[in-house]
């Protein structure tokens, strides 16, 4: 596209003499669009790396960071005390216990349902399952909270009315919200069944790329459907997995903040407080700021070590990554 | 192509697992919508499932003669209208500029960009700012700090990375300058991408209650709709809140929650059907390239 024929001032530029004043008068106007854009990330984004000092300064919100004295233990104090503090470490545990279980159950999920999709062979139909799969993804973790306390509390849920009247016993429970075990995976199927439809978009515009061929091919040499999908399909998606699973190990360490606030109750905390959360209930609400920020410097960090090992490891076994 | 037996039998089956995923994406909102339009006799004695006993709109009238909750749903209206269109602003004159590939310093300026999406400062610096910013408990933490989103900038820019250079080398022989090019060209013909994001940051904005939660503890006048509910959910055993908005009498408070929730569920629904055809773009367009 290059090759049409360019305005004189991008071959000024590209020959390296640029006439600074016509290039000013020309695009000067592209830069006055910047300065907004420029101003909120160095402010909002960039700024707030600054105040990161704060992980490694005594707590002290009146001052800004910078004036502040340097914490004991050479300014590694709180991340010792973060590391002895038994919250912390069974936070960081179930942070990563919530994280792998999603990564297990939740990620194949939208992959196999994209391959039912596109099996599907009545397109009004199948047009019409995807408007509905997609419609949890539009609210909000309150309204999904909400949604599954109605169909799975103990006493008035769906489930449990419904489990009452088949045994015949109304003392019949099973405490998907209330017991610790179980409320694990209420969150990990919430999780499933809020975003695995919104996922499969992804995949399905992957499969359309897959060349028609192919399967023709496959027909000829007398393939059914299952080898079908086996050796057309998911090699297709290959790359789209790779990627997603990149991105997915990165935050492995990661957590949401709406999720596990929304859902957990006073019965569970011990397997819901994740990172988000102590760093909510130490920070905000009990003024360790300096403590609170170091474990939030702490997990950004490793986010940004698993994100470019997986991609790393990606690259190493041949696939195209990310960065 | 002509089907074979199994073939057959093998589509019907996937359209029954379909329906069956179906059920399951819809179920939970049944259940609420018929506890909302029951009677609160048939609730208490567990006899609501997924059709409603007793027909009444009674809930949905009380909760729209509630002040607060009315306020709040105008509010949040406003609210995330306001900030849609702030954000998709910001996205539109982040992403044009970017798309100059001789743009002195765009090369730089776009490093720098992408890197806030993966490492963040935390939430604890991010609340110092604000604090030193003067914005706790005003209404400005909920609009600017959200205001532009790297992801959809990519999105808008892949999005303009799609139109033909030749349209723009054209109008500048014109004569026409970027912003004339941006304005008569890129913007009416990137009106789908446009209404995805428009989507995407109306959807946030209306779902999002965390950071009203960290950064507003006073002001619960400008509580938006999700923060309002997660109030009045947590609360029902403890209660303030709940007391307070008649929420706690018992039997009756629960149709008034599942009203309560319907009102902030349903404008989305009504909504997204008909942008699914442009998200669904949008989406795959941020993917790929990005």
């Amino acid at each position: 596209m290059s090759q049409v024929k360019q305005p004189s001032l991008s071959r000024e530029i590209r020959t390296g003499k640029t006439n600074w004043k016509n290039y000013m008068q020309r695009y000067g106007t592209l830069y006055l669009l910047l300065i907004l854009p420029i101003i909120f990330f160095a402010l909002f984004r960039y700024t707030p790396m600054a105040y990161i000092l704060m992980a490694f300064k005594k707590n002290n919100i009146i001052k800004p960071p910078w004036l502040v004295d340097w914490a004991k233990n050479n300014g590694f104090e709180w991340f010792i005390k973060a590391f002895n503090d038994k919250l912390f470490i069974r936070a960081l545990g179930n942070t990563i216990k919530l994280n792998l279980l999603d990564l297990v159950c939740g990620f194949p999920m939208p992959i196999i349902m994209a391959l039912l999709l596109n099996e599907l062979a009545f397109k009004r139909f199948k047009k019409f399952t995807q408007t509905v799969l997609y419609l949890p993804h539009f609210l909000s973790w309150i309204i999904v909270s909400s949604l599954a306390l109605r169909l799975l509390a103990d006493n008035d849920g769906l489930i449990n009315i419904l489990y009452k009247r088949m045994s015949g016993n109304p003392e019949a429970v099973i405490p998907f919200l209330s017991e610790e075990n179980w409320w694990v995976g209420s969150y990990i199927f919430l999780g499933i069944w809020k975003e695995a439809g919104w996922g499969t978009i992804i995949y399905l515009a992957a499969l359309t790329s897959i060349s028609p061929e192919l399967y023709e091919a496959a027909a000829v040499d007398g393939a059914g459907r299952f080898r079908r999908i086996w050796h057309v399909t998911l090699p297709g998606l290959r790359p789209t997995i790779v990627v997603l699973l990149i991105m997915r190990l990165g935050s492995i360490l990661g957590s949401e903040f709406d999720r596990p606030l929304a859902l957990s109750n006073s019965l569970v905390s011990n397997v819901s407080t994740v990172i988000s959360i102590y760093v909510y209930q130490k920070g905000i609400k009990g003024g360790q700021f300096s403590l609170s920020t170091a474990v939030g410097l702490f997990q950004n960090f490793v986010g940004v070590l698993f994100l470019f090992g997986a991609n790393k490891l990606a690259k190493h076994f041949g696939e195209r990554g990310i960065v | 192509m002509i089907k074979s037996k199994s073939t057959k039998a093998g589509d019907i089956i996937i359209m029954i697992i379909c329906l069956f995923l179906i059920f399951i994406c819809l179920v939970p909102l049944l259940n609420v919508l018929a506890r909302s339009l029951s009677s609160t006799q048939y609730l208490i004695r567990n006899e609501v499932l997924l059709w409603p006993k007793g027909w009444n709109l009674d809930a949905y009238a009380t909760v729209l003669g509630k002040e607060k909750y009315v306020h709040s749903l105008w509010y949040t209206a406003l609210l995330t209208i306001g900030c849609t269109l702030l954000s998709l602003f910001m996205t539109v004159i982040c992403a044009y500029p970017l798309t100059y590939d001789n743009l002195k310093g765009g090369k730089v300026l776009n490093v720098l960009i992408i890197f806030t999406m993966y490492f963040s400062a935390g939430t604890i610096p991010h609340y110092l700012l604000l604090n030193n910013l003067g914005m706790l408990e005003t209404v400005w933490c909920l609009v600017l700090p959200g205001c532009l989103s790297v992801y959809n900038m990519i999105i808008m820019r892949s999005s303009f990375f799609g139109i033909p250079m030749s349209l723009r080398e054209a109008a500048e022989i014109d004569g026409a300058g970027p912003i004339r090019t941006l304005v008569r060209i890129y913007l009416p013909l990137s009106k789908p991408v446009l209404a995805t994001l428009a989507l995407f940051y109306a959807v946030g904005r209306w779902n999002g209650f965390s950071d009203a939660l960290l950064y507003l503890k006073k002001r619960d006048d400008l509580y938006p709709i999700q923060l309002y509910l997660y109030n009045i959910l947590q609360n029902s055993t403890s209660g303030e809140v709940a007391a307070q908005e008649g929420f706690s009498t018992p039997g009756l408070s629960e149709t008034l929650k599942m009203a309560t929730v319907m009102f902030a569920t349903v404008p989305i629904l009504i909504v997204y059907p008909w942008l699914q055809r442009y998200f669904v773009a949008g989406v795959t367009i941020g993917a790929v390239k990005g």
